[in-house]
């Protein structure tokens, strides 16, 4: 048996950042994920957006974190070496009833404390985005909002708890938890892990760990989102995220560009009772594609690289489900922002747990790792001539659509944290995430991750 | 310094290679692949070289390519990828080169793109259900198996009824996987005849037509597919592996970073009959521009395409005003997409139907200017007309079946 200070329980975005805050903290902490990688939830199918919070619920928790996240991710970005694009987003009203809702929009903006929303006539919001499709009435500006990199984002929190001696157990279902005198005793099929503090950072799985951890107040209900991403050569019919105006239940369908140079379509909002029901559907393509030809006509002329599915934690509350206890923290129904708050959570739960008693001393020199960089606005290895020159592998591209070489290849398993399969390969380096899906590079890559040359 | 680069060495790339070298200019193909023959190289199977009426295996095929642009003076980069195009003033484009060699930007007064095409994969086909692993293309399955000497599954579906599809499942059987059906949203296979009788009778799987795949089911791996036909009965089929097959594309990519004319009917870049696309200097050949026709109609257009190049080197001008191509219904596209007025050539086309002794008519102002007769045609294989048809055009014609 082990003892940490403390204990995360799931490993997406929102775990990571708190595991390696705490460990920054000089805390023992035992970062506990179900699956075979970190980042294989939620945090790796969502829409990749870096939220200002503008449409928050002024007052809520989510607002502020939203807001404080968005600052930190920026400030940390240069560290950790993820790509932050301020793209800004534009939100557009394509009916009377959308453009009465504008003022109100800003209104709440205000009050979220954010400053910089503005009204935008037609013809601005025309010129803003020349290619939006017919019919559009007016907008609101959002400038600071953009686009980030989650597979990114979780890959370098989890590693950097690593890196500064927290303990990641993967394969490692939490199934039974009990209260001991002094903390918890997690019960795992790798045995028995024991903690002063557990916190609960379970995602879809997060109101299945309340239980377990003695409590109740919250149920999850999975909520899908299928999105369409659309081939790179789509990148310059688009200049920002475009947002519809939102309504009570979903932010709506939005058209955005990513960070690694593709357009998203995408997402639906599907209540579910199945919990891994990540399926993308006929009837939901569907969806994704008539509103996609509103808004963008020319878009849909483009090949479609990939469909995917993510389920967001939603429950019964309008709120994050944030709560401190005796020896537990509950970090749970991270909804539909969890990428873009998770730095702000983290900050939030240190601050908690010290003000519970946790007394440790910080690392005063923490380890620093810089994450390859996968966005296309910025130099990637195969362009670096002196890379290159020093190292050939860079040169050696395998996979061609997307340019990766052997060498990002060869770094991404030999990394603190390596992928165990193609899918965790390619949140790492984008092999097989190009538009020809494998054709080309598909057994190459699987050669690769199977340690043949 | 390179007179002519030439991007991709397939058979399209290297038989342009060998023809241009020969007439002594200085020729480099650069390919990304780990050797020079394009999709060949990896096709083990009997079919490649028709027209000389000798039939050989994909690699010896692609051997036979290779030799002859190296004996013809060529210089020909492996591993080396062409990842960006930039036109230059008074044509010709320069292009970035990475290596395991080097980075490099290599500028040449001819290019000559010969990138060759892909299959849709799934996502492309916008195919439903979950993302299990061993849903694969006919391409990654020939890779897999013959360069890698990995195994696909068991039991596989093959999607798409046309030639490739027929390859897949020789190179499946191969490698100890069964065929369990063939499904196609169309009315009938679209392969030779003798295609399908011989690897039905030797493979034993039905062909299963107006079916297409509605769903992939599986977690890690792929447990089943959900077939429905088109008069929406549905169906289940358990099998660990699904291929899809042709349904191609042409790898433009570099055509578009360029901002070269596109013809939208193919996706490939908009070319003559000289194989001149819109941007001076930059020729264009192959399944980029025709997908998917035979390796021998790719190995035809490089060595057609070397007289205009070396007349373009020789300083010839690049015309600035082409007569359009137009088909009409079930002709789906050209290619050439349009012509010099006076520079007669062959024009590849395809068709959506099957048509048996098809009368096809050339049209120019409304009035047929040449007529001819092809045995028969079929969807998904490219097939020409003779330079005559465009002979006596003198403006945009059209072309349709009578
Ligand atoms: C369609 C969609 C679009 C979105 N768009 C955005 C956006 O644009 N911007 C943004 O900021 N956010 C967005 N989000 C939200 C964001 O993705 C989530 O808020 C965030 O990923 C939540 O992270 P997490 O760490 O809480 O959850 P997850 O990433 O799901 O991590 C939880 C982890 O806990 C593990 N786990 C569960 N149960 C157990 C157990 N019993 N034992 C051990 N481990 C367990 C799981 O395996 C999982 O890895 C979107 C979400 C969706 C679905
Ligand atoms: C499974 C299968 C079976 C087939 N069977 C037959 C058959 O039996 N008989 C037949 O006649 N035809 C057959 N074909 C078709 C035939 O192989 C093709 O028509 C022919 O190879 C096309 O030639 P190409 O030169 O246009 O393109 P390709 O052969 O595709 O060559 C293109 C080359 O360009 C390179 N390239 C692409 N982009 C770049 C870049 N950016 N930088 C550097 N290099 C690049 C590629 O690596 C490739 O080597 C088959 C095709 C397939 C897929």
């Amino acid at each position: 048996m082990t003892a940490y200070d403390a204990a995360v329980i799931g490993a997406g975005a929102v775990g990571s950042a708190i595991a390696s805050a705490l460990t920054r903290q000089g805390a023992r902490v035992a970062l506990i994920e179900a699956r075979g990688d970190v980042g294989a939830g939620t945090s790796k199918a969502n829409t990749a957006i870096w939220h200002t919070g503008f449409d928050a619920k002024p007052g809520s928790l989510e607002a502020r974190l939203v807001a404080r996240g968005h600052r930190l991710l920026e400030e940390r970005a240069e560290e950790f070496g993820w790509p932050i694009q301020r793209v800004g987003a534009l939100l557009v009203a394509w009916d009377e009833e959308q453009v009465a809702r504008l003022d109100a929009i800003i209104e709440q903006s205000r009050a979220n404390g954010y400053t910089r929303a503005r009204a935008m006539s037609a013809d601005e919001v025309y010129a803003a985005e020349p290619c939006l499709g017919p019919g559009a009435l007016a907008g609101v500006g959002i400038p600071d909002e953009g686009l980030l990199d989650p597979w990114t984002i979780t890959l370098a929190l989890a590693t950097d708890a690593v890196v500064n001696g927290a303990t990641l157990l993967l394969d490692t279902p939490v199934s039974r938890i009990d209260r001991v005198a002094d903390g918890y005793s997690i019960e795992t099929p790798s045995g028995v892990v024991s903690c002063a503090w557990l916190v609960n950072a379970a995602g879809l799985g997060s109101d299945l760990v309340d239980r377990a951890a003695g409590h109740s107040g919250f149920t999850i209900t999975p909520r899908r989102g299928q999105l369409i991403v659309y081939d790179k050569a789509a990148r310059d019919l688009v200049r920002h995220v475009i947002l519809p105006v939102p309504t009570a239940t979903t932010k709506g369908v939005l058209v955005s560009p990513t960070v690694y140079g593709n357009v998203l379509l995408g997402p639906t909002a599907e209540d579910l009772e199945d919990r891994t029901d990540t399926r993308v559907t006929p009837e939901g393509l569907d969806f994704l594609l008539g509103h996609g030809r509103r808004i963008m006509p020319e878009l849909l002329d483009f090949e479609v690289t990939a469909t995917y599915a993510g389920l967001r934690a939603a429950t019964e509350h309008s709120d994050y489900c944030y709560a401190v206890f005796e020896r537990y923290v509950r970090v749970a129904g991270i909804r539909s922002t969890g990428i873009s708050s998770c730095l702000a959570l983290a900050e939030q739960v240190c601050g908690d747990l010290a003000e519970a008693g946790l007394v440790t001393t910080p690392i005063s020199t923490p380890r620093t790792i810089r994450m390859p960089n996968l966005a296309e606005d910025r130099p990637r290895p195969y362009a670096d001539a002196d890379l290159i020159a020093g190292d050939p592998a860079y040169g050696d591209l395998v996979c061609l659509c997307e340019r990766v070489s052997a060498g990002e290849i060869r770094d991404a398993l030999a990394s603190l944290v390596p992928p165990r399969d193609t899918d965790g390969l390619r949140r790492r380096t984008r092999a097989l995430a190009g538009r020809c899906q494998g054709f080309h590079c598909g057994a190459r890559v699987a050669a690769a991750l199977a340690g043949r040359p | 310094m390179t007179d002519v680069l030439i991007i991709g060495g397939g058979p399209a790339g290297l038989s342009a290679a060998a023809a241009i070298a020969a007439r002594g200019a200085r020729v480099r193909v650069v390919d990304r692949d780990e050797a020079a023959g394009g999709v060949p190289r990896h096709s083990h199977h009997p079919g490649y070289g028709l027209r000389e009426a000798r039939v050989l295996d994909g690699p010896a095929y692609a051997r036979r390519l290779v030799e002859r642009a190296i004996r013809a003076g060529a210089r020909i980069d492996v591993r080396a990828t062409v990842t960006d195009l930039r036109p230059l003033v008074g044509g010709g484009a320069e292009a970035d080169i990475t290596a395991p060699g080097g980075r490099e930007t290599v500028s040449a007064r001819a290019v000559v793109l010969a990138t060759g095409c892909r299959e849709r994969p799934r996502s492309a086909r916008l195919v439903a259900g979950s993302r299990p692993s061993g849903v694969l293309t006919t391409g990654w399955l020939q890779r897999l198996v013959h360069l890698d000497q990995g195994s696909p599954g068991t039991r596989a579906v093959v999607v798409g009824a046309e030639h490739v599809s027929y390859s897949a499942v020789v190179t499946l059987a191969e490698a100890g996987c069964r065929t369990v059906a063939m499904v196609t949203q169309d009315d009938n296979h679209v392969s030779f005849a003798a295609f399908d009788l011989v690897a039905r009778a030797r493979f034993r799987f039905p062909v299963l037509t107006r079916t297409r795949i509605s769903d992939i089911h599986g977690g890690d791996r792929v447990t089943g597919v959900t077939i429905e036909r088109s008069d929406g009965r549905r169906g289940h089929v358990e099998c660990d592996t699904v291929v899809f097959t042709g349904d191609w594309y042409p790898e433009s990519d570099l055509a578009v970073r360029a901002r070269i004319d596109r013809d939208p009917r193919t996706h490939g870049p908009l070319v003559d009959t000289r194989a001149r696309t819109g941007t001076p200097g930059v020729f264009a050949a192959g399944n980029l521009i025709h997908p998917a026709s035979t390796a021998d109609a790719c190995r035809q257009d490089g060595k057609r395409l070397a007289d205009g190049v070396a007349s373009w080197l020789d300083g010839s001008a690049w015309p600035d005003a082409w007569a359009s191509i137009d088909v009409h219904s079930p002709l789906l596209w050209s290619a050439p997409g349009h012509f010099v007025p006076g520079e007669a050539g062959p024009i590849r086309l395809q068709t959506a139907r099957p048509v048996n002794s098809p009368r096809f008519q050339v049209e120019q102002d409304g009035r047929a200017i040449w007529h001819g007769r092809l045995p028969y045609i079929r969807p998904t294989r490219p097939f020409a007309l003779p330079a005559a048809a465009l002979a006596g055009a003198r403006g945009p014609v059209r072309i349709r079946i009578a």
